[in-house]
């Protein structure tokens, strides 16, 4: 490797058309401190290659096979600093003025896509990984209001796993993570426990303790266990604990 | 509600009609024998009173046999036997009511007088109880044309309403949007590409211009509208879209509302193809048969596909606008088998679409 490609700014593209890619290319060759590390056309080829290639700059399109662009927002962590680029999405819009580097709405002049190159260059100059918020919120405040999430998206290593929300049955905090319990497995994501539960439908899950959430479809009873707490039973048999105040929302919510 | 209670003035109508029937009794009662004017009235008012209550019952007969459902010799059978024993009935009170008033001095002998006539007022109680019969048929059948005016009327408010908002949301945003990058990807990598896309979007956006103005086109002019809007999306997913039509020719000449099937095929674009990283198929399968066309849009999916954002929007239109142009006509059926997504619809194939 030559000291010269060490100072160039690695980039990944990420859009299930290749015409729109094309475009990508195109602008990109332009910038002789641009090299492209991998093109992907669907969201599992790119947090594969986020986590492989560990690119500077991602130029993300939201509608894709497999994950959209959110979801894959959420696994990548925000080492790389993310230019989303879409036809058109009141929502996204929205959160991406908020919380993204930049977004390119298609179609896009070369100028267009050199100023948020710009934008990008001063992200990445700064040096520190962005301030920006987890990437988690930007996710949720580009959900259209009132709707809650059917699925989450878990990566290990490069490997991505989905996990439908039926399918989950607790989720329980782990310092920055949240560890997700489906199917016998247990799943870690870099999110917060609190930013969790405001994503999942509240009449299904319960926060009934600090660190917990349940699948309240999978609570078969809930027993006194100790002075002034319970614990939760659950239909595999697991014991989820029950502080006093989540024992009063699951009552209040039982009782029905 | 019954229709001569409906309001005061109609009972009042009713009731003088029944006035002139008396009359007409009275006169027939002189006519023949040796009964008075001042007799026969005394006798004909109060009885067709009486008999225009017993009348009004007849009203539900004829709601309750309907000439569609029944055959005319049942429905005769079944008037003339209730008309018969309501005659009866009324040639009964006939002659008790001779026989009570033949009981004072002013009507003395009358009962004996009347009697050669109960002949004559039973024939005309059957008469008046078929008349009534004809009357409320009559009735039934006005109402009928003015309650099927009435829904045509708010069937043809309502589908131009979803045809507006279907048509609203017809060049979608994301559509054009996208078309257009491809476009602009295409101006350099290979203009001659690059303006026939330009060509085939002008061509579909063209076919769509003015098509909220028509009721209906023929199946055929819809067809060439999707496969101008597949010729686009060709572009953008190249060997995604595999596109497959087994049409019946008889099929293509029947009156459609405009934008019936286009969205279907969209859906099945963005829904479907637009989320597999290889593409997929769209079926588009089209009979005619016993004056029906059924249409069968089939596409694959992947049923892990991220979560969309607008989703259901267009079927739920296509639905609507089945119902409020045919009614219980058309059938709408949506399914996911695997990964094989289909919505399955039928259609009258004669009816002329309402014209606005």
């Amino acid at each position: 490797m030559t000291p010269e490609t060490k100072t160039k700014i690695r980039t990944v593209l990420v859009d299930d058309e290749q015409l729109a890619r094309q475009v990508l290319r195109e602008f990109i060759s332009a910038h002789a401190d641009l090299e492209i590390a991998a093109e992907c056309s669907n969201g599992f080829e790119a947090v594969k290659a986020v986590a492989e290639q560990k690119p500077d700059l991602l130029f993300l399109d939201v509608q894709m096979p497999k994950l959209d662009g959110f979801e894959v927002l959420e696994l990548i962590g925000n080492q790389t600093a993310v230019v989303f680029v879409t036809a058109y999405d009141n929502y996204a819009i929205k959160a991406f003025e908020v919380h993204a580097v930049d977004y390119l709405l298609k179609p896009f002049s070369a100028e267009r896509f050199n100023a948020a190159l710009t934008r990008a260059k001063q992200r990445l100059s700064g040096g520190a990984p962005q301030k920006s918020p987890a990437a988690a919120d930007l996710a949720a405040s580009a959900r259209p209001p009132a709707q809650y999430l059917d699925r989450v998206a878990v990566r290990e290593g490069s490997q991505v796993s989905i996990i439908p929300v039926s399918k989950l049955d607790y989720a329980e905090a782990q310092d920055d993570y949240v560890a997700l319990a489906s199917a016998g497995k247990k799943h870690l994501k870099q999110q917060t426990i609190s930013n969790l539960e405001a994503s999942l439908d509240p009449t299904r899950f319960l926060r009934v303790h600090r660190s917990y959430i349940v699948n309240l479809e999978r609570v078969s009873k809930v027993e006194p266990y100790g002075k002034d707490t319970h614990v939760a039973v659950l239909s595999s048999g697991v014991q989820i604990p029950v502080s006093r105040a989540g024992y009063a929302r699951l009552k209040s919510f039982l009782d029905r | 509600m019954h229709p001569i209670f409906i309001n005061l003035r109609r009972l009042a109508l009713y009731l003088v009609v029944w006035f002139f029937f008396g009359l007409l009794l009275a006169y027939l009662l002189t006519v023949s024998h040796d009964i008075s004017i001042r007799d026969a009235l005394v006798l004909a008012l109060p009885l067709c009173l009486f008999y225009a209550f017993i009348c009004l019952s007849s009203w539900y007969s004829c709601r309750g046999n309907s000439p569609e459902k029944y055959s005319l010799a049942r429905l005769l059978s079944t008037h003339i036997t209730t008309g018969f024993f309501a005659s009866i009935i009324w040639s009964f009170a006939a002659a008790g009511l001779a026989h009570g008033l033949s009981k004072t001095a002013a009507f003395h002998g009358l009962s004996d007088r009347f009697r050669p006539e109960i002949p004559l007022v039973f024939g005309t109680g059957l008469l008046l109880y078929l008349l009534s019969i004809a009357f409320y048929y009559i009735v039934i059948s006005v109402e009928a044309s003015r309650d099927a005016e009435a829904r045509v009327m708010k069937a043809s408010v309502l589908a131009r309403d979803a045809e507006l908002k279907a048509l609203k949301a017809q060049v979608n945003p994301h559509f054009l949007f996208n078309s257009l990058n491809s476009i602009s990807a295409l101006t350099s990598s290979d203009p001659a590409k690059a303006r026939e896309m330009c060509i085939l979007l002008g061509d579909f956006l063209r076919r769509t211009l003015g098509l909220g103005e028509k009721a209906a086109i023929p199946l055929e002019e819809e067809l060439s509208l999707i496969r101008a809007f597949l010729a686009v999306e060709k572009v953008r997913f190249g060997d995604r879209i595999q596109m497959e039509e087994n049409i019946d020719k008889e099929a293509l000449s029947v009156p459609v509302p405009p934008l019936l099937l286009q969205p279907l095929v969209e859906n099945a674009v963005v829904h479907g193809i637009a989320n597999l990283v290889e593409g997929g198929y769209i079926r588009l399968a089209i009979h005619s048969q016993n004056g029906t066309v059924s249409i069968n849009v089939e596409n694959s999916f992947d049923p892990d596909a991220p979560p969309k954002r607008r989703s259901g929007v267009g079927l739920v239109n296509v639905r609507q606008r089945l119902q409020t142009r045919y009614g219980n006509l058309a059938s709408f059926a949506v399914k996911a088998e695997g990964d094989c997504f289909r919505v399955a619809l039928t259609l009258p194939a004669k009816i002329e679409v309402q014209t606005a």
